[in-house]
């Protein structure tokens, strides 16, 4: 397992490096002077700025030490400074990565629940009108843009029925403290949440619907069924548990659309996290902090598929063994 | 083709959607005479709810401009992009694909650990900085959609290649002394079509969800009307003019679906082989 988790510590950090060489020849493919690119929107900065970077990052030495440099300063959690909000860019992502993670991980745990307890339920309803019902919502949430319900959500929960926040991480100026500060985020958190975790319910779904039905038809449960076991008990033990592994191998690959419907989601609820962030570079150009939040929101994915890699182990005795 | 036809419309929803995205189609190629003026162009007061006019049945936006001419020109958009960048995905992702499929090996080896790397890497995100940094357009747009949609096409195409690739046909070919380049194209590829086409009508409805989402964050083409940007346009007066953004992302939820649907018809219709378990 070690051995296991070492390897694919080392793939990481490949793909990170790889992540870091594309960053840095994109601000060299951009039109324009890379200078002037890393300074944020052309013109904004000012020449002793301009001229720092290039020393910086020595911008008139061959490419080769340049992506040198850049890589060097990476390491160092160096992702640039921004020009615009005067902040080193590390900083800026890292005030604002909790409230990403928050919202990224409440919304994984309520789709993959939600999904999966669906997808067992309309597999055990095959064809009737409750596994119709599920199926047909499931399409839907499929082909809903996830913006376009958050902003429904909003107008039907929030300004609508009065019911739920639909702006920010916590009330202004509400001061709220110990629990009840937790439970004023947590009304933040479920429309932003729930709206995330729609598209991502409808996956597991579909998928957990598909792979029950094709776990049931396998000579395992024959045999169960033929030693007279109940059914409920042959549908929780012999083919719930088979029929999530191709599950739990979606959700690792489904993290970094999550990651980029937060984008998204952030974007409408106002939510303080590092999508939120990209958003507000982006109608300024500062390049340092889009690439800055692609590498980190890459380095979550990673991270992410890494524990759904050691989470598969667990579940699944057969690949421990070999 | 008969066959085809008569598998496919077994599924009741690929039906539907058919006609869904055909209405579409209709819409997109009839806006330019249903609605010669642009639809940027301001006629009428600003914020005009909708059904309250004849002439704007679904009112106006922010700046006075028709919704229901957006929504035509935005059909358009919607269409072009995801068929376009569907097209370019499959030009990346197919040789590809074959290459690593029909040599393996090393070969292999290096394409795959290049498609894990797109596959691993946060699309949208990436997506995102790609349009940001090359100048929203039609065709950064479309080569950023292409870029992170490729992978899943490598897959699938190395997968058919490899199991087609022990077949005895292709082996007979290989004697037979056909180059590498013929035996690809004209033995193996025409019989991984079936797939391929399912994955692509997947595809366009997924690019479209694509295109619409860079549109809302501001990154779609200045000069073309598009779905996504007038949700964008709209969200911050959600509070005052919900039509804004209802009727766009309805159009969207409508489009996407008809696809998806159709890609389900699609797969009845082509891979007939395999059981339609609990449908």
């Amino acid at each position: 397992m070690l051995r296991f988790i070492a390897m694919r510590l080392v793939k990481a950090a490949i793909i990170l490096i790889a992540i870091v060489t594309l960053n840095f020849f994109l601000i060299h493919a951009a039109p324009g002077d890379p200078a002037a690119v890393m300074a944020g929107e052309a013109g904004a900065a000012d020449d002793i700025f301009l001229e720092q970077l290039r020393e910086q990052f020595g911008l008139d030495k061959p490419l080769l030490t340049q992506l040198g440099l850049y890589l060097g300063g990476i390491i160092q959690l160096d992702l640039g400074f921004s020009y615009r909000q005067q902040m080193p860019v590390a900083d800026l992502i890292f005030d604002r990565l909790p409230a990403t993670l928050l919202l990224t991980m409440t919304a994984f745990v309520i789709s993959l629940v939600l999904g999966t307890l669906a997808g067992v339920l309309a597999s055990a309803r095959v064809g009737k009108w409750s596994d119709t019902l599920i199926s047909t919502v499931a399409l839907l949430f499929y082909a809903t843009p996830l913006y376009w319900a958050a902003l429904m959500a909003v107008l039907i929960f929030s300004v609508q029925l009065n019911w739920l926040p639909g702006f920010g991480y916590e009330t202004v100026g509400g001061n709220y403290e110990g629990l009840d500060r937790v439970i004023d985020i947590a009304k933040h958190l479920i429309l932003p949440a729930t709206t995330l975790g729609l598209f991502f319910m409808a996956v597991y779904m579909r998928m957990t619907r598909a792979s029950m039905l094709e776990v049931s038809t396998l000579d395992f449960v024959k045999t169960a069924r033929a030693k007279g076991l109940k059914p409920s008990i042959i549908q929780r033990r012999h083919v719930f548990r088979n029929a999530l592994l191709p599950v739990v191998t979606l959700a690792g690959l489904q993290a970094g659309q999550l990651v980029g419907g937060a984008v998204l989601t952030e974007t409408v609820f106002a939510w303080p996290g590092i999508g939120r962030l990209m958003f507000e570079a982006l109608a300024q150009r500062d390049y340092n902090v889009l690439l800055g939040v692609f590498f980190v929101s890459a380095a979550m994915v990673l991270l992410f598929n890494l524990i759904t890699d050691i989470l598969y182990r667990v579940v699944d005795p057969r690949i421990r063994a070999s | 083709m008969t066959d085809f036809w008569k598998r496919y419309q077994r599924n009741r929803g690929a039906v539907i959607g058919l006609i869904i995205l055909l209405a579409v189609v209709l819409v997109a190629v009839l806006a330019p005479v249903l609605f010669p003026q642009s639809p940027w162009k301001m006629v009428q007061r600003p914020f005009l709810p909708p059904f309250a006019m004849e002439r704007f049945p679904l009112g106006t936006d922010t700046l006075g401009r028709n919704v229901l001419a957006g929504l035509a020109h935005g059909a358009q958009v919607s269409l072009l992009v995801g068929l376009i960048s569907t097209l370019v995905s499959l030009v990346i992702g197919i040789p590809i694909g074959a290459l690593a499929g029909y040599f393996g090996g090393w070969v292999d080896d290096a394409l795959m650990r290049f498609t894990e790397f797109f596959q691993t890497v946060p699309n949208f995100a990436l997506a995102i900085v790609l349009v940001a940094i090359f100048e929203p357009s039609v065709q950064s747009i479309v080569g950023a959609i292409a870029i992170v949609s490729w992978p899943p096409v490598a897959r699938l195409v190395r997968g058919e290649v490899l199991s087609l690739r022990s077949r005895e046909y292709v082996e007979a070919a290989i004697l037979s002394g056909q180059t590498n380049a013929t035996i690809i194209w004209r033995q193996i590829l025409p019989n991984t079509l079936s797939p391929i086409i399912v994955l692509a009508s997947l595809m366009v409805a997924t690019a479209i969800l694509l295109e619409s989402s860079l549109s809302f964050l501001g990154l779609g083409d200045p000069n073309l009307m598009s779905w996504g940007y007038m949700i964008g346009a709209a969200r911050t007066v959600i509070r005052q003019a919900w039509w804004l953004s209802f009727f766009p992302g309805l159009a969207i939820v409508l489009t996407v679906l008809a696809l998806n649907l159709i890609g389900e018809g699609l797969n009845d219709a082509l891979n007939p082989r395999l059981s339609r378990k609990g449908k």
